[in-house]
């Protein structure tokens, strides 16, 4: 049986992948549902929602259809947060394993600098080099996986070490296989599935992460995103909370729909391992 | 008399950590002569298995030497080490354990093949079928994965992976004490078999002296880091000279049948 | 005249998953015989251990039992611990690894025979001499990974048998252990089941251990029951080709070696 159709079977794999595939195509069909750049100005200031069919979750203080930046600012948050948590698991991967394997003082040094970037929260060390940086996407990404890599490097250097003793790694040793073929081919592989675990934790908060920063105005300011809708939102709080109430409930759907994700997957992974 | 293939002498390691000191070796020497079995039998921590490593340079002793075919072995390094390691070669005690669990049967008998440019990649699959063939397998299982064939097919595996490049040598460290009893025999003969026609060495290390007097020309007894006693198998069997070699030989089960 | 301990009639063990099924025993029909020492014989893939959870209620909660156990010896399942002590293969893995070992047979005791914490940490110390443990006082205090494997399996033991329970399981108890100490470790079973007037079920793979102390011989096969019977009679005279090749597979001593040219 495949891992879709044992992820599908669980509870949670199946809302999860439901929730996450319905919010990527809310963001690779954006451009289709709603032609017109959300920011624009599409009518009167303030309609409260589910009162008027043209704009069904209602408009902010300056007329801008809330739906429409509801759903281009999906873009903008998976877009950021998975690339971030992409960035994280690989250069964490790497570095775990070049920790582990190497051992020594190329482990000592690497995980002095692991420990100097877990030492700062991680939201504080993106809004820093943001405020540093400049506001734009892809340094939002790096921003956000600054302190996001910190974790993975330790997992993967955890299981490198343990991998390391295990038979099979002796057996490429006595062949005569090189020690980078070693780590690449033999350690590498059997060392991810831990660290893939972590990617729903690293891909939610890298979301939140984004989420904050927008709403500090620290992210781009030309794309629409559910954080900065959260801060339009926040002058108004008290006679129009919709304005930030709806990007709020879209950003906890995404995290729930990212947890339930990687909790069905893992479970129908580990499934396919047990029974091999 | 010809020179041994391989001697090592007083090869002796120590671990220490967490303030306990364990002496895993202590001044052990064994010789192997060439396309014999020396059989390495001793109790648990007896420090079998560690020697049985620091002959594959998987650990560094603290102290000994190693000399294989007139060659220092301690003493090389890096490619001199990589392509010296063609001649000396190692089966371990779990098969399922000693294989990537990605791996196929033909991925794990084209590594040796590639790393030492044995053949070329276009020979590589009849070079794969070859070796199968002379494990007693049927060629079709390299496309298999490790995990889909029996602990013996397994076993069988590794041997032909021990034997792709050719060893003088080959370590086998408890390479039948997991696999079920009727299959033991059989990879016994098949081990037996591959020495008489390839005149490969082994380094066979058991706990189990009945398996080690099957197949061993010479046999040497340890207990706690040290050769306590070595000698022809037939000799050391029929007539132990120390405590641990007259525990062993009582210890093997013998079918009582009255 | 001996009495039945347990009755196994049709008994049927298969593990469902996804689909699949898959079945560990088939139509077992086996006595076991009070105060009898009875060796369970089987390869990997032969069920036995399936045989030893399934006395002992041990099962995994997927697995899917039909035919049944009587037990004439006690009118009811057998209490783990109380009415039955189980060895496991890897002593290691059975006793908790933060607990010192004096505590983990003491608290068989105290739950069991419902003792006092100091009376049952005597037990516990008289257990750990019982079962040849040097220095047994000191020993209470040890935690598992301070022994050695021989060591480990002897606390298991001594734990198995701390409620004084009338059966005794042992699941391939030396498998994961030296020839020496396997030796040793058998040689201390059979003393106490017989000191004690215990059942014993042993399972093993090794026909010639088995040999050396079972009253009775059980052998299995790919789940199902291929031959019973007294020991001496399914060695000298067995029935079934696979007993008979089991036998002649065995390796020891006196097997002639598979090299030539070695009579020296």
């Amino acid at each position: 049986m495949s891992v879709l159709s044992r992820l599908l079977r669980s509870p949670e794999g199946a809302v999860g992948l439901a929730i996450l595939v319905l919010l990527a195509l809310m963001a690779l069909f954006a451009g289709v549902i709603f032609p017109r750049d959300p920011l624009s100005i599409v009518g009167p200031a303030l309609v409260r929602p589910f009162t008027d069919a043209s704009f069904p979750l209602g408009t902010d203080r300056l007329g801008r259809d809330v739906l429409a930046e509801l759903v281009h600012g999906t873009r903008a948050s998976l877009a950021v947060g998975i690339a971030a948590a992409v960035v994280a698991l690989v250069v964490g991967s790497l570095a775990g394993t070049l920790a582990g394997f190497a051992g020594g003082l190329v482990d000592e040094a690497l995980m002095r600098i692991v420990d100097a970037f877990q030492i700062v929260p991680s939201f504080l060390l993106a809004l820093a080099f943001v405020s540093v940086a400049g506001a734009s996407l892809p340094v939002v990404v790096f921003a956000i996986a600054l302190g996001a890599w910190t974790a993975p490097t330790r997992l993967a250097r955890a299981e490198v070490l343990s991998i390391r003793e295990r038979d099979y790694v002796a057996a490429a040793r006595v062949i005569g296989m090189r020690p980078l073929e070693i780590a690449l081919r033999e350690i590498l592989p059997n060392a991810l599935p831990p660290v893939l675990a972590l990617s729903s934790v690293i891909v939610a908060s890298s979301v939140l992460i984004e989420a904050a920063l927008s709403f500090l105005g620290l992210s781009d300011p030309n794309i629409v995103t559910w954080g900065s809708m959260i801060a339009e939102g926040r002058n108004v709080l008290r006679s129009a909370p919709f304005l930030s109430i709806f990007p709020g409930i879209a950003l906890m759907v995404t995290v729930l729909g990212v947890y339930l994700f990687s909790e069905g997957l893992a479970e129908a992974l580990a499934k396919r391992r047990a029974r091999a | 008399m010809s020179a041994p293939l391989l001697s090592a002498t007083a090869i002796s390691r120590t671990y220490a950590g967490s303030g306990r000191r364990v002496v895993a070796l202590d001044g052990a020497s064994i010789t192997v002569a060439r396309g014999e079995t020396l059989g390495l039998v001793g109790p648990s921590g007896s420090g079998k298995s560690t020697l049985a490593r620091i002959l594959l340079r998987l650990v560094e002793p603290d102290a000994g030497r190693i000399d294989f075919d007139g060659v220092d072995l301690l003493s090389l390094r890096g490619e001199k080490l990589r392509t010296m390691r063609r001649r000396i070669q190692m089966v371990f005690q779990e098969p399922l354990a000693a294989f990537n669990s990605r791996a196929t049967v033909g991925s794990a008998l084209a590594d040796p093949l590639r790393i030492h440019g044995i053949v070329s990649q276009s020979e590589r699959p009849a070079a794969i079928a070859h070796l199968l063939e002379r494990v007693g397998l049927d060629p079709a299982l390299a496309s298999r994965a490790i995990h889909e064939i029996s602990g013996g097919q397994r076993q069988r595996v590794a041997i032909a992976r021990a034997i792709a490049t050719k060893p003088d040598l080959i370590v086998l460290d408890e390479a039948v004490s997991a696999l079920d009893v009727s299959v033991r025999g059989k990879i016994l003969e098949l081990l037996v078999g591959l020495q008489r026609e390839h005149g490969i060495a082994y380094i066979f290390v058991s706990h189990d002296l009945a398996v080690v007097r099957a197949i061993s020309h010479h046999i040497a007894i340890m207990e706690a880091g040290r050769i306590v006693e070595h000698g022809r198998a037939h000799d050391v069997v029929a007539d132990p000279q120390s405590a641990t070699g007259r525990a062993l030989v009582a210890a093997v089960p013998r079918l009582v049948l009255t | 005249m001996s009495r039945t301990f347990a009755r196994l009639s049709g008994l049927t063990v298969a593990y469902r998953a996804e689909g699949t099924s898959s079945t560990a025993l088939e139509a077992v029909d086996l006595d076991i015989v009070a105060g009898e020492r009875l060796a369970i014989i089987g390869e990997s893939g032969s069920g036995k251990s399936t045989l030893a959870l399934a006395l002992a209620g041990l099962l995994p909660g997927d697995a899917h039992v039909t035919g049944r156990i009587a037990w004439p010896a006690y009118g009811h399942a057998p209490l783990p611990g109380r009415d039955y002590g189980f060895v496991f293969q890897d002593a290691g893995a059975s006793l908790n690894p933060v607990l010192p070992v004096g505590e983990q047979i003491a608290e068989v005791a105290q739950r069991h025979l419902g003792m006092a914490w100091r009376e049952a940490y005597g037990r516990a110390r008289d257990l750990l001499a019982r079962v040849r443990i040097p220095h047994p006082e000191a020993a209470l205090r040890a935690y598992p990974h301070q022994l050695s494997g021989g060591q480990r399996q002897r606390v298991g033991i001594a734990s198995a048998i701390a409620a004084q329970p009338r059966l005794l399981i042992a699941d391939e108890p030396t498998s994961a252990l030296d020839m020496v100490v396997q030796a040793e470790i058998v040689a201390l079973l059979g003393e106490l089941v017989r000191e004690d007037g215990m059942t014993l079920l042993f399972i093993t793979h090794d026909i010639a251990l088995a040999s050396g102390f079972a009253d009775r011989i059980a052998v299995f096969r790919n789940g199902r029951l291929v031959e019973a019977g007294p020991a001496i009679e399914v060695l000298s005279h067995p029935k079934d080709a696979y007993t008979a090749s089991l036998i002649t597979d065995h390796i020891d001593l006196s097997t002639p070696p598979l090299i030539a040219g070695d009579t020296a």
